[in-house]
């Protein structure tokens, strides 16, 4: 993204007509990270060295390397397996209803233990949903609090109370109010899905909620002014000024519940056992070999990077429907 | 045409402080003629805005009311269309729909062409047809007030509103649009009352300059008729004995008969209440 933010300067700097400043703040955005990322690496190389732990020395840059060139290695043999199962599966079906043309063929899941990449995968899935149901339920009851100052007084203790609440906290009532509700022969989504989810709902409500009830509590009183003027009706005053005049504020607060909501999700799945990253740094904690750290850091990374790009999807989402165009945002 | 067509009765309102009500305006009479531009003068925290938002129904008068076409006013309207100071075009939309948005909510029942129809000829009024497609933040300060006064004008208003429209201006850009206002003015012939802090915008606007007291309880000082002939020159008037009578009246009314004292070291008890008052008022 950084090439994405030295671009803009460069045009700006282009625009002054200095080309020479130009390449040289583009080598600063582009090298100044590099030099950051390289100092990082070295000093982590020096330290790792000299921790030795129970399961072996800490690992450095290069089994963190190697183990995650494993973990891809390991993914795709997973997937040939897979694929193999699938393939045997299909011709001894096809076999038996040669033979015997009523017989109806069975089909069987793969039961193979998932991949890293399985892993990222469905706790990619789960954040998004319980991020979503939480959106859902945010945005609306803070707009309701940003109109109208009853509400807000109504709802606010209730945000005070419930906002610095851990979502670990949360976690053992969810499992067992899923485990109790959550009651079907066929249920679409797993118990321990559901479970994830709602956890990071919870948590994912009030930065969104607090946003945009200050967003839309703050509009211009002008603007309301000419919505009155122009007697708007209640549905169209909130299409036409209210929600456009608050998008800014509830991008924050939807951006600030992504990031919480991730946080919030590998501690769960951690401490649940619920499929996901968490569970693989969980499970390779419990296996305790000699790489078992490595590929830990290799989780960590990952879980950063997803962050990092989480975050750079809503900013830029964010840039894509705000009006407010010259606005810095980072 | 009977003389009454907006009319200002005994209005008063009082506004609550910690300290109990404050009257910001007392006994304020006034009788607008249809087509009638009318300037609202005073000192900076008088009461202007409140009059003018006490006729646009954004803030209700605790005492007395105001008369339209003989029926009373009791909330906002597109019949009194308001220009606001800082124009409060819509950011997010654009010349051409912040002008639509105000027409769809008026002209219902027009369809799609002759709403377009009726944006242009709105912005054409004010010379803006060029900059339809830009939003808010793409224009200077002097076009945004223009398309906030088509937008204005496209809700077909009985009355204008302006609450110093030309105040953010620098002077030349100013002297355009008071131009532009006046052409306007002689076409359509909407009633107009304009507040302002300039003294020749009033005399060269108005057909009657109302000049107000300082407050707490302000309320109309004097009334000047403004007669000179229309269309106006700004040049010619420069020279025109009848019309820096009229503004030495007026700066008259302005700078002895209501004199503000504006404390520049430690303020003395007579005027405290007076400037504090300030804030509450405007």
């Amino acid at each position: 993204m950084s090439k994405s933010a030295s671009f803009v300067t460069s045009i700006g700097q282009f625009k002054q007509g200095n080309p020479g400043k130009m390449l040289l703040t583009t080598l600063q955005t582009l090298l100044l990270p590099l030099v950051g990322l390289l100092l990082f690496l070295a000093v982590w190389n020096g330290v790792a060295k000299s921790i030795d732990t129970s399961l072996g020395q800490f690992p450095g840059p290069a089994q963190v390397w190697t183990q995650t060139l494993t973990l891809i290695d390991e993914h795709s043999a997973q997937r040939e397996k897979a694929e193999a199962f699938y393939e045997r599966q299909e011709q001894r079906n096809a076999a038996r209803v040669a033979q015997d043309p009523t017989y109806e063929p069975k089909v069987r899941p793969f039961t193979g233990a998932p991949t890293f990449f399985d892993q990222i995968w469905t706790s990619l899935y789960t954040v998004m949903i319980g991020f979503l149901i939480a959106s859902v339920i945010a945005v609306p009851v803070g707009i309701v609090c940003g109109l109208s100052k009853s509400a807000y007084t109504a709802i606010n203790p209730l945000i005070q109370l419930f906002k610095p609440v851990s979502p670990l906290a949360w976690l053992p009532l969810v499992t067992m109010v899923v485990s109790a509700l959550y009651v079907s022969d066929d249920p679409m989504f797993s118990k321990s899905f559901v479970t994830s989810a709602f956890t990071v709902s919870l948590c994912c409500l009030w930065p969104t909620l607090i946003n945009t009830a200050v967003g839309v509590s703050n509009i211009e009183k002008d603007l309301v002014n000419v919505s009155r003027v122009l007697r708007l009706k209640p549905l169209t005053h909130l299409t036409k000024i209210v929600l456009p005049a608050s998008i800014p504020m509830i991008f924050t607060g939807l951006r600030l519940s992504l990031g919480i909501g991730w946080m919030v999700l590998i501690a769960a799945e951690m401490l649940a056992q619920n499929p996901g990253l968490g569970k693989f740094v969980w499970d390779e904690f419990q296996n305790g070999s000699s790489e078992s750290l490595a590929r830990i850091m290799v989780a960590v990374l990952t879980i950063g990077a997803i962050g990092f790009v989480l975050d750079r999807l809503m900013l830029s989402l964010q840039r894509k429907v705000s009006w407010d165009k010259n606005s810095v945002l980072r | 045409m009977t003389a009454k067509h907006l009319e200002l009765t005994q209005v008063g309102i009082d506004f609550p402080t910690p300290k109990g009500p404050f009257t910001a305006l007392k006994d304020v009479n006034l009788k607008i003629q249809k087509g009638e531009f009318i300037s609202l003068i005073g000192h900076s925290g008088c009461g202007k805005s409140t009059v003018l938002n006490i006729v646009a129904g954004l803030h209700q008068a605790t005492s007395g009311g105001v008369i339209l076409d003989n029926a009373e006013v009791k909330e906002p309207g597109p019949e009194r269309a308001v220009v606001f100071q800082n124009h409060s075009l819509l950011p997010w939309l654009n010349v051409y729909k912040n002008v639509e948005l105000a027409v769809k909510q008026t002209q219902r029942g027009k369809s799609k062409a002759q709403i377009r129809q009726w944006v242009m000829h709105n912005l054409e009024l004010v010379h803006m047809t060029h900059a339809a497609d830009k939003l808010p933040s793409e224009i200077s300060g002097g076009m945004k007030q223009r398309v906030g006064i088509a937008r204005a004008l496209a809700m077909e208003p009985k009355v204008l509103l302006m609450d110093e429209p030309f105040g953010a201006l620098d002077a030349l850009t100013r002297a355009h649009l008071q131009d532009s206002l006046m052409e306007i003015h002689a076409d359509l012939g909407n009633t107009v009352i304009m507040i302002t802090h300039d003294v020749d915008e009033a005399v060269l606007l108005s057909d009657r300059i109302v000049m107000m007291t300082n407050g707490p309880a302000a309320t109309v000082g004097e009334i000047l008729d403004v007669d000179l002939p229309r269309p106006r020159e700004r040049l010619a008037l420069a020279d025109n004995p009848q019309y820096n009578h009229y503004r030495h009246e007026v700066l008259t009314f302005l700078y002895e008969k209501q004199k503000k004292i504006e404390p520049v070291g430690r303020r003395t008890t007579q005027n405290k209440s007076a400037s504090s008052s300030k804030s509450d008022a405007a």
